[in-house]
């Protein structure tokens, strides 16, 4: 035993490396898929948009609009940015549901790990932390396709993955928490059609928020999403406010906080009893 | 009341029974541990202590409070009351620590389906945070263990029942632990798988791991445990050997006559006078007496005619009947 005996968590192995390399293991299974995905599904939208509505937004607004409501920018490299980050929330979010779930319960994988060294706390981080790179490596490629159709004109737009991976994470703490509280999985459809679909199409992504009446820009300012799409564009398009840009970080990493904190303790009321 | 007395002599009489020196190694002690969901009280202030490398039991029916110990023990589930060590240290404070040293096997099994059964194995050591190549050593070491060399590439879904429950088992063991916990590891196995089953538990005794084992099955008790404690409703009722329980509670032998479904309460009444105890079930009569061919012939002799009749050495299932009242498996 002795010299062999598990060491404990430090800087080098921190707590959350432990569930992380379950998830990452678990995810050979199904990396192909995730990977045609995340190229399949920009292309689509940008043929869809940029050869479709794309056309009729462009000769309309210059029909109409001569002050450039979309920034002076064509659709598609309008929309492009914030359709990167409304993926990141879908992402952050689908792999806090079903994966929490069947972690929970179905599977009951999480109480595997909990009967090891790893504590509730790690559990959760190695959660997030796996999102992160889930996400990180779907945006990654998402906006290479961007690259690739010409549509990141800055090359501030890398930093676009940073803003989606954080996006990510803001809505993959709060919903991992809200799962954690749920006995099973009817209400994950719900949430998906009432929080995750509005906001898809209200937060800025495929219009400025500007075109809502003002109730309900207020309500699309709350959002997290509404701050990823904003700053992902204005790196994307080279177009940053360095006060503008920080405090939609700020919103971002603050919601990522809480919603880790929330996590922590619905995990710790679920598994802990 | 004198059951509690009988208690403390079945203890000291086990402890120096043995022969141990007087500095025993306690793995696990509790005293007037407890478990509390809300208002109801699920573990009711128990005392007992497991010394290294024996294997020591809980036995009782469903709901007795086995699982919620076991949950203490294994520092999953934070103790209400009463104080708990494993290893020497306190469990709320040292979770992760004790968790390092002890292997769980818990009643539901918590196996990834969907991958395979070396992958299963292998995973859990890495939570260990042992070095890969140790790990899959251990793997190829504790699937022959476990009988399932042959199964390594299986998806664990595939398994049977049987081999689930030794695939735990040996997932338990990956970070070599001094102290196994082994909750119902055999509940819903076929007679064969549980006999295999209990095979490689007793081998690991032999390896001088200490092994902590809940079961509703008297006889896996009485097979695998050097002590145990019977558990009810929270509460530990008796604890002892399964030798020194029987002794203690029961006769040496047991002669079970069975009546017709109405006739076997007046069946007892005059039979009464045939043993030193005699118990009334729904199906049948049970005299409990030092010989029970004798008290066979006895009872013949009075002119009853059972429709089946059986003599048998007592075993645990009596002792809980005589405790609670009431049979162990329903
Ligand atoms: N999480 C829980 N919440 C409320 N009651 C529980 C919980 N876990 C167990 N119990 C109750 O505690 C009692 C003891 O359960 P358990 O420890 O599982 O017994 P056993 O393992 O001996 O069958 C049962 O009545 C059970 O319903
Ligand atoms: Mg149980």
């Amino acid at each position: 035993m002795g010299a062999l005996a598990a060491p404990r968590p430090s800087l080098l192995r921190p707590g959350w490396l432990r569930p992380y390399r379950y998830f990452a293991f678990r995810y050979k299974r199904t990396w192909r898929g995730t990977v045609t995905s995340s190229i399949l599904y920009p292309i689509l939208y940008l043929l869809a948009m940029g050869l479709g509505l794309g056309h009729l937004v462009n000769s309309h607004l210059h029909a109409v609009d001569q002050t450039g409501r979309l920034g002076g920018v064509g659709y598609v490299q309008f929309l492009a940015p914030g359709l990167l980050v409304a993926s990141a929330m879908q992402w952050g979010t689908n792999e806090s549901m079903y994966p929490v779930m069947g972690g929970l319960k179905w599977l009951k994988t999480y109480h595997a790990l909990l009967a090891t060294p790893v504590r509730v706390r790690d559990l959760v981080s190695g959660h997030l932390a796996w999102v992160a790179t889930r996400v990180g490596g779907a945006s990654a490629l998402f906006l290479a396709v961007l690259a690739v159709f010409g549509d990141v004109p800055s090359p501030l737009g890398v930093l676009a993955v940073l803003v989606a991976v954080l996006t990510g994470l803001a809505f993959a703490g709060p919903v991992a928490a809200f799962t954690a509280t749920q006995e099973n999985d009817a209400a994950l459809p719900v949430l998906y059609r009432l929080g995750t679909v509005p906001l898809f199409l209200f937060s800025g992504t495929f219009f400025p928020i500007a075109q809502l009446p003002g109730w309900l820009q207020v309500v699309a300012r709350a959002t997290p999403l509404y701050h990823g799409v904003a700053l992902s564009r204005a790196l994307v398009l080279g177009r940053v406010s360095a006060p503008a840009a920080l405090a939609h970080a700020s919103y971002l990493v603050a919601m990522a906080t809480l919603g880790a904190w929330a996590a922590r303790r619905t995990f710790t009321r679920r598994l802990v009893v | 009341m004198q059951h509690a007395e009988a208690r403390q002599e079945d203890l000291s009489a086990s402890r120096e029974g043995r022969g141990r020196p007087a500095t025993r190694d306690e793995v696990v002690v509790a005293r007037h541990l407890e478990k509390r969901f809300g208002d109801f009280v699920a573990v009711d202030g128990i005392d007992f202590s497991v010394e290294r490398g024996e294997v020591f039991g809980f036995l009782g029916p469903n709901g007795a409070g086995k699982t919620s110990t076991m949950r203490m023990v294994s520092c999953l589930s934070p103790v209400s009351g009463g104080e708990l060590s494993v290893l020497g240290m306190e469990p709320n404070a040292h979770g992760p620590e004790i968790r390092r040293r002890l292997g769980l096997v818990p009643q539901d099994d918590t196996l990834d389906l969907e991958l395979s059964v070396r992958d299963n194995l292998y995973l859990y050591g890495r939570y260990f945070d042992l070095p890969r190549r140790e790990v899959r050593q251990r793997v190829e070491r504790l699937l022959e263990f476990a009988h399932l060399s042959e199964k390594g590439d299986e998806e664990v879904d595939n398994l049977s029942g049987g081999m689930k429950r030794r695939l735990t088992i040996a997932r338990a063991l990956i970070s070599e632990p001094e102290l196994v916990i082994l909750d119902e590891p055999t509940t819903g196995l076929d007679p064969q798988a549980r006999h295999l089953l209990w095979d490689r538990l007793y081998r690991l005794k032999q390896e001088g791991v200490t092994l902590v084992i809940t079961t509703h099955y008297m006889d896996e008790a009485e097979q695998l445990c050097d002590r145990l404690v019977v558990m009810d409703k929270g509460k530990i009722v008796a604890a002892g050997s399964p030798r020194q329980l029987i002794d203690t509670y029961s006769t040496r032998e047991v002669a079970e006559l069975r009546f017709g479904v109405d006739e076997n309460a007046a069946a007892a009444e005059r039979l009464a006078e045939l043993a030193a105890r005699v118990e009334v079930l729904p199906d049948r009569v049970l005299l409990y007496t030092d010989d029970g061919d004798e008290a066979l012939r006895a009872a013949l002799g009075l002119g009853l005619r059972p429709e089946a009749s059986l003599v048998r050495r007592s075993s645990l299932e009596d002792v809980f009947l005589r405790l609670t009242g009431r049979s162990l498996v329903d």
